[in-house]
């Protein structure tokens, strides 16, 4: 029961890096995009799913809250501020979406700015309540007892620039397999500097802690096994390095995505059984077995399994690449072709005639 | 650890803050995923028009203020933690899952499927558009259920023990979740969102006909808006009696500071009016109906004693004037909408209401009223059952994140209130503006026509 509940903490947790994270990466990227009309396919690929990604991260929250509430509410209260200020982002970037294309000129480039602005800070945040738990929380017992600004570790905002980079890089992944013309160039030329960047950081992330906490060697020399993420995601590494030279458009999100799980798993096991890395392990935060098992029989064994089918399918319902008609910007599509550039436009044109 | 009280006070403004702006809009969109199903239903099975023209209307309304909802209650389900750590550690066992049910059954759902229904038209059959609309629907109701167990429990919490370390372990689910405080409560809940999405779409009806535009599509939201008022607000005013008898036999606290009764009393009578004071212990402008009616009224019975302030213990006292005046002016607004409702339906089905702007003004500006009523419902919910965050067993105090700092609170109240007035007053703006252009105006997703500017009209009987 307990194991189930560590691997569905694990697989929301894992699925909200990484959906939350590309739908984060595209506000990141947004600013730099080469005109109105790119940033607008850039919104509109993230329109119809961006709401759904956002769900994991409550389902995360709400399943620390259930099964592991000890974990839950030293957590969230430890880092008072920083989870503040991400929940002011995540509102920020949100209701961008649906007032972007409702204001006039001055208001629009106020919700861009707190569209890109928002895009930035919930993954840097979000990267360094991670660092924060590698580096150690002060806990007596049951409670934090550390400051405020306990948080401000230089490795744990390194850790919030490389989540940073991370999803800006499965952004660009995202952003070439799901757009056309310049947005999709675009998303070709950013992608090599930020994977690069992100490789090089979670090398250093690595052997910084290994250094840093002994146990974490320890972990890895009796987990041989471990080696294999990191070889994963190299292999994942020089797969996209070979998607961009032949411009495979569809094959370098698979790729980011493994490289995303084998970061996750990597962090994951050289910490387990430890939520609160060394204090508190699994078994000392769980909550008694009668909600373990509540949650499970209907929540989990049921409704969860239902919620990725859904999911799933909302992929599907959307799958393809956006047309200036998609998205929030579709009333007012006739305005950007006017403005494009009449290649671009006339392969909007082209595309749209293909789908009708 | 004793937490520092200013923290405590200002943990309690902004969580009263936060969960203040958060229900306005499921308030709002429960009642409206609900509508925007009946509209697409009729339009599939007339292919009428004019229901397409106002599912296309409601449905960008419905976006904005669906939005706002989203991402005001993630913060709902981060403040348990964040200023309420010690409540989320000892009773985390029980609201912990049942939280984590109201994310999946209902969060998920809702938030997958809004997607379908603002972009997914052209992408997906008729049949399975229409079954996207449900879903969110359904969704939107599965949050109210679970998270009206989850606060229910904490009005008369049920089925658990306490081990030593002061960790709530639950013994009994389907008493927790299964009972009656549960079933009025959530019934409750749902009209009260039923029935002020009826009156805004009745109020928006009755604008467009003062302004003498929309008519078609203005006549079907009148008519439809009052109707479900006219059978909603009685069966709800029924439900509020039921919750009524809930606080009397487990929250005498609460009861006797609704009441404004500080003596216990045998019959009693019932308070009408009054300015309570808590210094004096009095009420001051009193008018008060002869006993027996406030037995009749709290335990349907001529002869029954009833509580008094006075005969709870000081320190377990809510404060009086805010439940006092919150529930009336609940009571006072769900009177007023009965008579609105009944009045604008027999017009509305008799002699025509179109006309009668002496009736229309009233209804345009009922706009209002179910968020007035809902809010106020909440505040006496929550204010009457202080100082307790469990009923009788975890003091509010108690319940604090034990290091917080009243600097802390400070800021993260500050720029929640600055943020949050922002997006209120924009997104309010923004639907004004919404409400105002009406359904006429709406142009159809250009996807396959060559002018995406065309209005709904011209082929809104194509889809």
């Amino acid at each position: 029961m307990l194991e189930f509940w560590v691997g569905a903490l694990a697989l929301s947790l894992l699925l909200y890096v990484l959906l939350d994270g590309f739908d984060l990466g595209v506000g990141m990227l947004f600013p730099f995009a080469p005109d109105e009309r790119s940033r607008r396919h850039l919104l509109a690929s993230i329109s119809p799913v961006w709401d759904g990604n956002e769900t994991w991260l409550v389902v995360a929250a709400t399943i620390l809250f259930g099964a592991f509430p000890l974990i839950y509410s030293i957590a969230v209260s430890a880092f008072y501020l920083p989870v503040i200020l991400m929940l002011l982002s995540l509102i920020l970037r949100g209701v961008a979406f649906e007032f972007r294309y409702k204001a006039k000129p001055f208001m629009r480039r106020v919700w861009d700015m707190g569209f890109v602005g928002g895009s930035f800070v919930a993954p840097f945040v979000q990267g360094t309540l991670v660092g924060s738990f590698v580096v150690g929380l002060p806990i007596d017992g049951v409670h934090f007892v550390g400051g405020p600004f306990f948080w401000l570790h230089p490795l744990a905002l390194a850790c919030g620039v490389g989540m940073c980079i991370g999803n800006a890089m499965i952004a660009a992944c995202w952003i070439i397999g799901k757009t056309t013309g310049d947005a999709r160039a675009f998303g070709y030329r950013v992608l090599p500097g930020l994977a690069v960047a992100l490789i090089i950081f979670l090398i250093l992330a690595l052997t910084i802690s290994m250094s840093y906490k002994l146990q974490v060697l320890e972990r890895w020399s009796q987990r041989p096994a471990l080696m294999l993420l990191p070889v994963a995601a190299l292999l994942a590494a020089v797969g996209m390095a070979w998607g961009w030279k032949t411009q495979r458009d569809h094959w370098m999100f698979p790729c980011g995505a493994v490289i995303f799980a084998a970061a996750f798993g990597t962090l994951a096991g050289s910490f387990l059984p430890y939520m609160v890395p060394f204090t508190i392990t699994i078994e000392q935060a769980a909550s008694p077995s009668s909600s373990l098992e509540f949650m499970f029989w209907g929540a989990g064994l049921i409704v969860m399994p239902l919620t990725l089918l859904y999911t799933a399918a909302v992929y599907f319902i959307f799958r393809g690449r956006v047309t200036d008609a998609d998205g929030y910007g579709g009333e007012d599509a006739e305005d950007v072709q006017l403005t494009a550039n009449s290649s671009t436009g006339a392969s909007a044109v082209a595309d749209e005639a293909q789908r009708g | 650890m004793t937490p520092d009280l200013t923290a405590v006070l200002l943990s309690r403004i902004q969580f009263a803050f936060t969960v203040s702006f958060h229900i306005i809009f499921p308030a709002f969109t429960i009642g409206l995923a609900a509508w925007l199903c009946v509209l697409e239903g009729l339009s599939q099975k007339t292919g009428l028009p004019v229901y397409r023209r106002l599912f296309e209307f409601w449905l960008k309304i419905f976006g904005v203020a669906f939005g706002l909802g989203v991402v005001s209650g993630i913060v709902m389900a981060f403040q348990f933690g964040s200023n309420w750590s010690e409540l989320s550690r000892r009773s985390g066992p029980i609201q912990g899952p049942l939280l984590a049910y109201e994310s999946f059954t209902a969060f998920a759902m809702e938030a997958s499927f809004f997607g379908v229904l603002m972009f997914g038209r052209h992408r997906v059959p008729p049949l399975m558009y229409l079954g996207s609309a449900i879903m969110v629907a359904l969704g939107t109701n599965l949050s109210s259920f679970w998270i009206l167990v989850n606060n229910s429990w904490m009005q008369v919490p049920t089925g658990f023990t306490i081990t030593a370390d002061g960790i709530f372990v639950p013994t009994d689910w389907r008493s927790i979740i299964l009972n009656n405080v549960v079933f009025v409560r959530v019934s409750h809940m749902i009209l009260a969102a039923y029935v002020t999405t009826s009156f805004c779409v009745a109020a928006t009806g009755a604008w467009h006909l003062l302004r003498g535009m929309h008519k078609a599509e203005a006549r079907v939201m009148l008519r439809m808006g009052l109707g479900l008022a006219a059978v909603l607000v009685p069966i709800q005013l029924i439900f509020g009696h039921l919750v009524g008898d809930y606080v009397v036999k487990h929250q005498p606290s609460k009861i006797a500071a609704i009441e404004g009764r500080w003596h216990d009393e045998q019959p009693a009578g019932e308070v009408l009016f009054a300015w309570p004071d808590e210094t004096t212990e009095t009420n001051r402008f009193e008018i008060r109906l002869p006993a027996p009616i406030g037995s009749l009224i709290d335990s349907s019975s001529l002869t029954s004693k009833e509580i008094g302030i006075k005969s709870i213990p000081l320190e377990d006292r809510p404060p009086i004037a805010i439940t006092f005046f919150a529930f009336r002016i609940m009571v006072g607004i769900g009177m007023l909408m009965l008579v609105l409702a009944w009045a604008g339906a027999f017009f509305a089905w008799t002699s025509g209401l179109e006309d009668r702007r002496r009736m229309l003004w009233p209804i345009f500006l009922s706009f209002p009223l179910g968020f007035l009523a809902t809010l106020t419902g909440w505040i006496t919910a929550e204010v009457g059952r202080q100082p307790w965050t469990i009923f009788g067993h975890l003091r509010t105090t108690e319940a604090a994140t034990p290091t917080l700092q009243s600097a802390e609170v400070v800021i993260s109240l500050l720029v929640f209130c600055s943020v949050y007035a922002l997006i209120f007053v924009f997104g309010t703006i923004y639907i004004y503006r919404l409400l105002r252009a009406g359904p006429g105006a709406v142009a159809l997703s250009p996807i396959g026509s060559p002018n995406p500017k065309r209005p709904m009209s011209v082929r809104g009987d194509t889809a």
